[in-house]
């Protein structure tokens, strides 16, 4: 049994698993966006038979198989980590991250390998029509292996339809749909996917732009910056509406994850959306941590109130009413959710003892307590408490959060307009003359997957303490091994990442500099 | 029975002959992806990666006592 925890253990297991996903997700999403924009330009060619689109085509297609292959797998180090360095919550989770994960797997294996081989050595060797679907069949699959891991991520934010079974001491999936339709993971797969689409969208943009600047392929360059401009403007305005939508959902879900987000110290009535600012730290703290305060802000008058809770007269709670609690608006405190906490685990403690001495009859009782749906969200809901010390340590960082939050918001805004432009320049004819515009699209070719890494550090750093919200936090989560094996693997994974993502780099940049096939 | 002999075959001559008409820059992928695919598997998952629980546990029943320990006795969480 873990009496203290190695805070340099939890620390690099965190760091490791920070490293191996922020690695990960810089192969996923082009994968994401680009398999739809080169269904959509193979369906151009099919439908014109035009052969410049499948020249096209195949250029864009071509990108996306170097992206594809080096980043194919990369996901799967993190289920490593899962059994490795945190064994107790992969045990904990049970079956709810199992099945998705087991769907993804084959939905992945079958729709992607299949017909990847097809989309591939395919041309030529089949009906266009047959290709064209293999294509749409590789797009709609990677996107909906996309969604079981983000099933399974948002059951992490919001855990729903399961039943804890002390005698497995699992979490028991007891409602399917209540897991897929979780509202945090609906909204998290369209918001990772139009992000996804966007940032595909600003690979296109940026590469074409590349070509008219070099005066090159300029016929390719502007048809692609056509289908990028047009399908990157609706993204971008689809991750705008989903980022609200999921905005709004986590200051149900995640109250202090919302507060963090906002930097709201306490909370109020009338409160403004902060549009930019700078953090300093408060003189008022919580046990040992100070709060923030604003050195200096940009803020539009009772929007935040008006965006939560549709009017401003709502009351949008700080991090401090999460904390001491607020019974003017049936809040409750740390002390009392620990309280609420800590009866889950002396019913857990209870069980074990009648499991000792064989009184069936006691264990049965209290197994059939953690199936009651009182029991569970009076009690077990705040099953995590009982394992936090102090208040304080319910806080997440809250600078990280709130400026990952702000920075990713502004560059969601820089889209829109990017891509608007881009679709007025088109469509008066003078893209080609506009250099400036075109250097700036180049330019801010790493700025979407920038942007990408901002989401998942909000949605992560932001849910900190808990690996599963108010269930379990991640001292609990994490295994007893040693740090220093974690400390190595971090480099190993460190240096072999950092090497695959060179190789992609250098494979594009030559593939891109060959240009289309003519 | 024979048609579906005959798509399988089909399926079959479409990857080898993809394979064997691979670009020079599609055969450095291949290597790429195949070292990759090599360190995971082989080097990391098996001397770096054990399943801690299945390593450390013969049965699901000791398992599942080890994490309820865990839970109920993890950090901070006494009365």
């Amino acid at each position: 049994m873990i009496e203290n925890v190695d805070l340099s253990l939890l620390n690099w297991s965190r760091a490791q698993f920070a490293l191996t996903a922020i690695y990960h997700w810089l192969f996923v999403p082009l994968t994401l966006g680009l398999s739809f924009l080169v269904a959509i330009m193979e369906t151009i060619y099919v439908r014109t038979g035009n052969e410049e689109w499948k020249r096209i085509t195949r250029f864009w297609m071509t990108l996306f198989g170097v992206n594809f292959a080096i980043g194919v797998a990369t996901g799967i180090i993190l289920e490593f980590e899962f059994g490795t360095n945190w064994s107790n919550y992969s045990w904990f989770v049970g079956d709810i991250f199992g099945a998705p994960l087991a769907i993804e797997g084959i939905v992945a294996f079958f729709l992607e390998s299949t017909f990847i081989a097809v989309m591939f050595f395919g041309w030529n060797k089949v009906s266009r029509k047959f290709h064209l679907v293999s294509t749409w069949l590789v797009a709609i699959g990677s996107n909906l292996s996309a969604l079981w891991i983000l099933v399974a991520n948002g059951w992490m934010q919001n855990p729903v339809g399961m039943v804890f079974n002390p005698e497995t001491a699992r979490n028991e999936m007891v409602n399917f749909w209540a897991v897929i339709f979780n509202q945090v993971s609906v909204d998290k797969f369209l918001h990772t996917l139009s992000s996804s689409y966007l940032l595909g969208s600003m690979f296109v943009l940026s590469i074409s732009s590349w070509f008219l600047i070099r005066k090159r392929e300029g016929f390719m360059a502007r048809r692609s910056i056509l289908v990028a401009s047009v399908f990157g403007l609706l993204a971008s305005l689809m991750t705008a509406y989903t980022g609200d939508e999921s905005a709004r959902i986590i200051s149900k879900v995640q109250p202090v994850k919302f507060a963090a987000m906002e930097a709201l110290a306490e909370g109020k009535t009338n409160a403004g959306l902060v549009a930019f600012g700078v953090l300093k730290d408060s003189d008022r703290k919580l046990g040992e941590k100070p709060l923030k305060d604003f050195l200096f802000k940009i803020e539009i008058p009772s929007l935040l109130s008006v965006m939560t809770a549709g009017n401003k007269e709502a009351f949008v709670p700080g991090i401090s009413d999460f904390v001491d609690g607020n019974k003017e608006q049936s809040i409750m405190s740390f002390a009392e959710k620990k309280e609420r906490g800590q009866v889950a685990r002396r019913a857990l403690i209870d069980y074990k003892s009648a499991v000792k001495n064989g009184n069936i009859a006691l264990s049965d009782s209290v197994k059939g307590l953690f199936s009651d749906k009182a029991f569970q969200d009076n009690y077990f809901r705040y099953f995590g408490y009982a394992s936090i010390d102090k208040p304080e340590d319910i806080i997440p960082d809250v600078s990280g959060t709130f400026y990952s939050f702000h920075l990713m918001v502004i560059l969601g805004f820089l889209f829109i307009f990017l891509f608007g432009f881009a679709v007025y320049l088109l469509f008066k004819g003078t893209i080609a003359d506009n250099k400036w515009f075109l250097w700036i699209c180049l330019l801010s070719l790493p700025l979407p997957y920038i942007a990408s890494e901002l989401g998942w550090i909000v949605a992560e750093l932001g849910r900190q303490p808990w690996i599963i919200q108010d269930l379990m936090p991640v001292s609990t989560a994490v295994t007893d091994i040693g740090s220093g094996t974690v400390m190595a693997t971090f480099f190993m994974f460190a240096a072999l990442f950092t090497t695959l993502l060179i190789s992609e780099i250098s494979i594009m940049v030559k593939q891109i500099k060959k240009g289309p096939k003519h | 029975m024979k048609s579906a002999n005959l798509i399988i075959s089909g399926f079959f001559r479409l990857y080898t002959d993809g394979f064997r008409n691979l670009s020079s820059w599609g055969k450095k992928l291949w290597i790429i992806i195949l070292i990759k695919l090599f360190i995971m598997f082989v080097i990391l998952k098996i001397f770096f990666f054990p399943d801690i629980l299945k390593k450390k546990f013969d049965n699901d029943k000791q398992r599942s006592e080890y994490v309820l320990d865990q839970i109920i006795n993890s950090p901070n969480s006494h009365d």
